[in-house]
Order: structure tokens, then sequence, then C-alpha cells
């Protein structure tokens, strides 16, 4: 009973400020056949949300590759991602690699042991001015306004402009067909066809139902994901105590991933 | 004027049944790349454009070259050059046509390629090449068949053509400009991220189209009754030579640059390419064959000698052709992903079935082109009346 009733109240809720939108609505589908409404899509209430999404990786918290193997297999998992046989076709949206080739512009020779031999993660750094996104001939990928990069796999025409584009090495393309090369296909994901570049996608799909991105879950806090304009967020908290550093900051990209040395 | 293509002597349709077969072969391997996907090709995540953008690449620039015999007779009105404008811009039309096809060969899901026009994107440099090489193609439609129309029937052509190919002349560096600004305007890509790229383009451009136009007119003279000229071929020379000393004066330009600023992420790739990277060197000797190449050919064409004996000539302006498709065709777009934005070296070798495809669109191109130079070489003939 009391279960119904409030479900009742939040449907009646939503109604209501779909009725007080209607008169906005109005006055732009004035002149127009008044029984042709566009449909509304309803928010999911337990979506989280950020005016502008960011990632610290604590890299104190992991020591080797066997720490973040977990953490790459978790999104490979949840998206779908094919384990080709064949390194030239190879799908990767988060991986790992050595200091010296994730930030080129820093390494020295006399980097301390713990660094020069901690495996980093990569992934694609959700620029606030994505190289990719003003390279696309066709808007198949684009920034949110939470300053999420997304990929519409229904629009890219496989033009590579945004591969060559990104200065991080970020994304991949289908040069075959990768379904037969998922182990077990996730259902509530969609695999991809041949022909069409995929990335990261900050897990905007867990984060719209409530959830954080499947690799900082799987990481034992050692990846923390939320709003950076939020002061009392715990990526900010994170970069207030900690010295961060960004790939490539020179660049002028803006990441929203940061590396806590 | 279309029937004068289909009739022609025994040699004439030798080779075009040859071009035909090659492109049927190529289109049926295109079927399995379309199938299977770009993964029979040798491109990989970290050489993700490989063999047909760089053709695409050089040949927009040949393209663009055609405007080389067509800018000196309408804006400097050097009337020898009106016999042969026909030639540059019948060159240039099976040029972009090939541009286009290597975009299209090149698509991962080229069905969707209405996209580009469905979702107009002016962010996007691959947005405006689409429609400078478009009108391009259009304008050389029009001023060609139209001025070869007009000779034919013995009348002057029409003032608004005039106006259209002037046009066609500020168009022409246009395509390979914006071409440029491909690959020029990535932040991560050292390589390319030179503001002499354009220029270079451009330099290399009206090296390579008139260097071919000079072998076509040299063909022309053997195989028809039409003569281009003595004096035509010796003008095209001089821009030739003009050109390609200029090409190879801005790589030193950028080779001084690099390798004084010592700037790795812009030094890798030029290392790669002449003494190769890491270990890594399968570019090397075609790196230095291209040098080679360019300045035998300046040393040919500087010396009036050499350059007034047109076998010589010929041979210069293999080299300068020579040279110029491997610096642009082979090293300058998988050199500009070796080292990757990781500095990992991937190397890049085309596999055959990808060389197949791009001979095929090569044969398409040289179908196009032979129709439309019998067209105009018949037309000369009978102008003449030989």
């Amino acid at each position: 009973m009391e279960n119904s009733r409030r479900s009742f109240l939040k449907i009646a809720g939503i109604s209501a400020l779909g009725l007080g939108t209607k008169p906005v609505l109005n006055v732009f589908a004035s002149g127009e056949n008044s029984e042709k409404r566009e449909a509304e899509i309803q928010k999911n209430p337990a979506a989280l949300k950020a005016k502008r999404w960011a990632m610290v990786i604590d890299t104190r918290k992991y020591e080797s590759e066997e720490d973040l193997k977990p953490i790459v297999e978790a999104c490979n998992k949840i998206h779908n991602i094919p384990k080709h046989t064949n390194k030239r076709h190879e799908i990767m949206w988060i991986w790992f690699d050595e200091f010296k080739y994730v930030f080129t512009n820093q390494e020295h020779e006399f980097v301390d042991d713990r660094v020069k031999h901690l495996p980093f993660l990569v992934l694609c750094n959700h620029c606030e001015k994505p190289a990719c996104v003003r390279a696309c001939p066709t808007k198949a990928t684009f920034k949110r306004d939470d300053g999420i990069v997304l990929m519409d796999f229904h629009r890219c025409i496989g033009c590579r402009f945004c591969m060559a584009a990104c200065p991080y090495g970020s994304r991949s393309f289908n040069f075959r067909d990768p379904r037969p090369f998922i182990k077990e296909e996730n259902k509530e994901f969609p695999t991809r066809m041949k022909g069409v570049v995929e990335k990261c996608n900050l897990c905007a799909e867990r984060l719209a139902v409530g959830k954080m991105p499947a690799c900082a879950e799987a990481s034992n806090g050692a990846i923390v994901v939320g709003d950076i304009y939020d002061s009392e967020s715990e990526v900010r908290k994170l970069l207030k105590n900690n010295y961060a550093i960004r790939r490539k900051p020179e660049l002028g990209a803006g990441p929203a991933i940061y590396y806590i040395v | 004027m279309l029937e004068l293509a289909i009739k022609g002597s025994k040699k004439y349709w030798v080779w075009i049944l040859g071009l035909l077969t090659i492109i049927g072969i190529a289109f049926i391997v295109y079927l399995w790349q379309l199938d299977f996907g770009l993964g029979i090709t040798g491109m990989s995540r970290d050489v993700s454009w490989g063999f047909y953008i760089a053709q695409f690449t050089f040949l927009v620039g040949v393209a663009a070259g055609g405007v080389m015999v067509v800018l000196p007779y309408y804006l400097h009105d050097y009337k020898a050059f009106g016999k042969i404008t026909i030639l540059g811009e019948f060159l240039a039309i099976a040029a972009v046509i090939m541009c286009l096809l290597f975009i299209i060969v090149d698509l991962g899901q080229p069905m969707r390629l209405l996209n580009v026009l469905l979702y107009p994107t002016p962010n996007s440099v691959l947005f405006w090449d689409m429609i400078v090489l478009n009108v391009y193609l259009l304008l050389n439609i029009i001023v060609g068949w139209n001025v070869l129309e007009a000779e034919r029937n013995n009348v002057h052509y029409p003032v608004w053509i005039k106006a259209l190919a002037i046009f066609s002349i500020i168009w022409a560096p246009a395509i390979h400009t914006v071409t440029a600004y491909l690959y020029c305007g990535l932040p991560g890509r050292g390589f390319w991220l030179t503001a002499i790229l354009a220029p270079r383009f451009l330099a290399s451009a009206f090296a390579a189209g008139p260097a071919l136009l000079i072998l076509l007119a040299l063909i022309i003279r053997r195989t028809t009754k039409f003569d281009p000229g003595k004096e035509q071929i010796q003008s095209l020379a001089k821009i030739v030579t003009y050109a390609i000393i200029i090409n190879v004066f801005f790589f030193l330009c950028e080779v001084f640059v690099v390798f004084y600023s010592r700037i790795p992420s812009h030094m890798s790739h030029l290392q790669y390419l002449f003494f190769g990277f890491h270990g890594h060197g399968a570019l090397v000797p075609w790196m230095w064959l291209s040098i080679t190449l360019m300045v035998t050919a300046i040393v040919l064409l500087v010396i009036p000698a050499t350059r007034k004996n047109e076998t010589v000539l010929a041979g210069a302006c293999v080299c300068v052709f020579a040279g110029t498709w491997i610096d642009k065709g082979l090293g300058m777009i998988s050199g500009g992903f070796v080292p990757n934005p990781l500095h990992h070296v991937t190397e890049y070798i085309p596999t055959v079935p990808e060389v197949v495809i791009a001979l095929g669109v090569w044969a398409a191109g040289f179908f196009v082109l032979t129709l439309l130079f019998k067209i105009a070489v018949t037309v000369k003939e009978e102008v003449s009346g030989v």
C-alpha cells in the first residue's frame, strides 16, 4: 500500500512537471498540428548528475598490473569489448602502460623507482575542448553538457578523423565485426558493428541509473569519479589535498582525468 | 562529344579493356573489404589512416596542379597554353574522381556517407574538404566541356565560362590548402603540426601535376596526330623546375625547425622516416629514394641543355612524379602516426588487397582520363584538319 502510494506520488510529480512545461512547448508548437506532440523522455530520478564529471586516479593505492587487471576486465565485460587475436584490430577503452608512455612529456631518467615501474591507467580524457569532437564530420562524437564525450555508433561513418585528432590515442576502430570475439555478451549494453569508432564513455549508461563507473567500482577506492565543480565532492577534496597531474596539459584540451602520483 | 570516346583504334580498346579488368578485379576485392571490414588492410589502432588516404592526399595535389596550365592562359593571356588548358582541366577531373573514390574506400561505413550532408558540421575540416573537392570537380567539368565544345564548333567560348575559369584558378590552391588543414590542425600529431604543411603540399602539387602533364603530352604526341607543342612542354618544364625546388626548400625548412629545436614529439616522426626509430625503419629506403629522385630531377631540370632534351626531360618528370608520390603517397600519412601518441612504434605496411583496391582506383582514374583525353584529342585533330 505504502509502496503504491509512493509510486503514485512520483508519477504525479513528474506529470505535474510535464504539465508545467506544456505552455512552453505550445509556443513552439503553435501553427503545427497540435495532435503531433513530441514524446518526452522521463529521466531516471536515481541518475547521478554533475556540472562536469571528472576522475581522479590515486596511483598510490595500487602496486602492480595485478591490481589493475580487474579494473580493465570490469570495463571490458560490461561494455562488450571484443578480445581480438590480431593486435592491429585491438579495441581498448581503458588499459595501462608505463609512466614514460603515459606521461611522455614528464618522463626523465631519474624518475623514482615506484613510479618508473608502476603501471598507469589510460582512458579517454573527456576533454573540456575535445579535438575529436571538433574533427568529426557528422557530429557522431559529441560532448554532453556534463562534460562526457560520447559516440553515436549509428551515425559514425568510420572516417577515423577523430582517431587522428585525439592526442591521447584513446580511440579504437572496429576493423572487423567484433561480435565473434566477445566471450560473454552483456545484453544491457549494445555491441558494435564493423566500421565504427568507439571509446570510453565514462559509463554514461551506469551514471544514468545511479551507478558509478565500472572502473571506479572495481578499483578499491583508487579511482574516484565526481563533479569537479562541486567543492564538496570527493574528487575536489582529493585534488585539494594532493598534487595531481594530467596528460599533455600543454595542448590545452583540458583533460578531466587527474592522476595523483 | 561523348561519342568520340567510343570510336578508337584496336590499341585504344586494348588499353580500355586492360583498365576495366583491373577495375573489375579491384571491385571484387573491395566487396571483400566491404564484407569483412577494413581489417583486410594493414591499418591498425595506431596507424588508423594508410595507403588510401595517402593516395587521396597525393591526388588532390595532382588535381590542383592542373591549374598550372589554366592560370597562365586565363590570367596572363599566355596564348601558347590555350592549346593545352583542356588537358589540365581533364586531368583535374580524373584526379578529383580518384580522390573521392579513395575517401569512399577508406570509410568504415560507406553507406552512411551522406551523413556528412545530413548533419553538416562546419567545425570539421572534412566537411569543407568535401565542399571544395566537389565544387572543383564541377568547375572543371563545366569549363573544360564548354571550352572544348566551343573549339569544336569553331566559336569563341562564352564570357561566363572565362569567369568560371578564373574562379577555378582561385579554387585550385584552396582544395590542397584545405586538404593540408585536415592534418596540420591536429594538436597531438607533431609531424603534421606545422604551418609549412599547406605550402609544402602546394609546391609538391605544382611539381607533380605539371610533371604528369608533360608525360601525358609526350604520350599524346606519340600516339595521336595532335601535338601539344614544344614551347608548351618547355614552359611546363620551367614550372615543374621552380615548384620542385620550392618543395625541397620547404621540406628543408621543416627539417631545420624540427632538428634545431629538438622537440621530441616533432623530431621522432622524421627520425622514423629517415633513420628508423627504436629499431623500426620500413620506410627509410623509400624516403631516401624520394630525396634522391627529387634532387636528381632538380639537377636535370635546372640545366637548360638537359631540360631542353625531351627524352631527358621525360626522365626528370618521372623522377619528380615518383619522388613526390613517395613523399606524400607513402611517408606523409603513416609517418604522422609513427610513433603513436604514447610514443609506441607500430609500423604500417599496406597489405596486398589494400594495394589491389588502390590500383583499382588509379585504374578508374586513368579510365576517366583516357576517355576525356580521347575526346579532347579527337576534337583537336578534327579542328586542325589532320
